[in-house]
């Protein structure tokens, strides 16, 4: 019960923070309403026990990445974009594809719902007592079965911080 | 009784959102962040589907997505600032310069 409660709670939080950054005027609002929709889904996380990761979202995304945006956002003038279009030419068309996807995924969950069998699978109580500890399981399999990938995205952070600076530098 | 069906259609809603963001609007740091969002979305079903089965690999995954994400974010916000200096410019119909 109490799993619902926070789960609808945190996912109308979500839904309605999203459906606002990509509709409003002023990007500053955009970065502030995409922070209510991140920190939302870090509680979707943490509703699902995945406590790591419901950490790592708010200390990177939040934290990280939106600052980035936020920083951007400043350094590049906006006084004239608020004053222009919002939205580009093609913008019924690319809404009504959009929709058109929607409809299609839709189409697919209701149609596996009435399957024999084939139903929505139901979460498995958890134990009330103690949880299972999820950061060491996380470190467990990030360091044992994918420690290649692993070290593959700390090349590759590597190489998107060496762009951007490259490429945020000043020509002289 | 939440179901997995729930976490898949709170992942479509946000993932659908985030395409319209992508393409319909004009300025070019809020087609990113709507990146952002569709990342999430799939994050979302990646976390759900770990909880499902009891596997911590959607878990490890959904922590490479963040990885790439920021990477994403870092050399965008980069081009932006490159693109901001040369032409003054965020909207994105207005970068043709490859275009005749």
């Amino acid at each position: 019960m109490l799993d619902q409660v926070i789960f609808y709670t945190f996912a109308a939080i979500a839904v309605i923070s999203a459906i606002l950054t990509v509709t409003r005027r002023n990007v500053v609002h955009s970065a502030v309403f995409l922070i209510t929709a991140l920190l939302a889904t870090a509680g979707i996380f943490l509703q699902l026990r995945a406590e790591f990761l419901f950490i790592v979202q708010i200390i990177l995304y939040v934290g990280g990445i939106m600052v980035l945006f936020v920083f951007v956002i400043m350094l590049v003038n906006l006084d004239e974009a608020v004053r222009q279009m919002r939205f580009a030419r093609q913008k019924w068309v690319a809404l009504l594809i959009s929709l058109a996807l929607a409809a299609q995924v839709g189409l697919m969950f209701w149609s596996s719902r009435k399957m024999p069998g084939q139903g929505m699978p139901k979460f498995a109580a958890a134990p009330v007592e103690m949880l299972p500890p999820n950061s060491e399981a996380v470190a467990k399999s990030l360091f044992d079965t994918y420690l290649l990938p692993f070290e593959i995205a700390s090349v590759l952070l590597l190489v998107a911080m060496i762009g951007a600076v490259v490429m945020a530098k000043k020509r002289t | 009784m939440l179901s997995i069906g729930h976490y898949l259609f709170l992942g479509l809603a946000l993932f659908i959102i985030g395409v319209i963001g992508v393409v319909t609007r004009r300025n070019v740091i809020v087609i990113l962040m709507s990146i952002e969002l569709i990342l999430n979305a799939v994050n979302i079903n990646l976390v759900a589907f770990s909880r499902l089965y009891g596997d911590v690999a959607g878990q490890v995954f959904a922590l490479f997505i963040i990885a790439d994400a920021a990477a994403e974010a870092a050399v965008g916000l980069g081009i932006i600032i490159a693109f901001f200096r040369n032409r003054e410019t965020v909207l994105e119909d207005e970068m043709d310069l490859l275009k005749w």
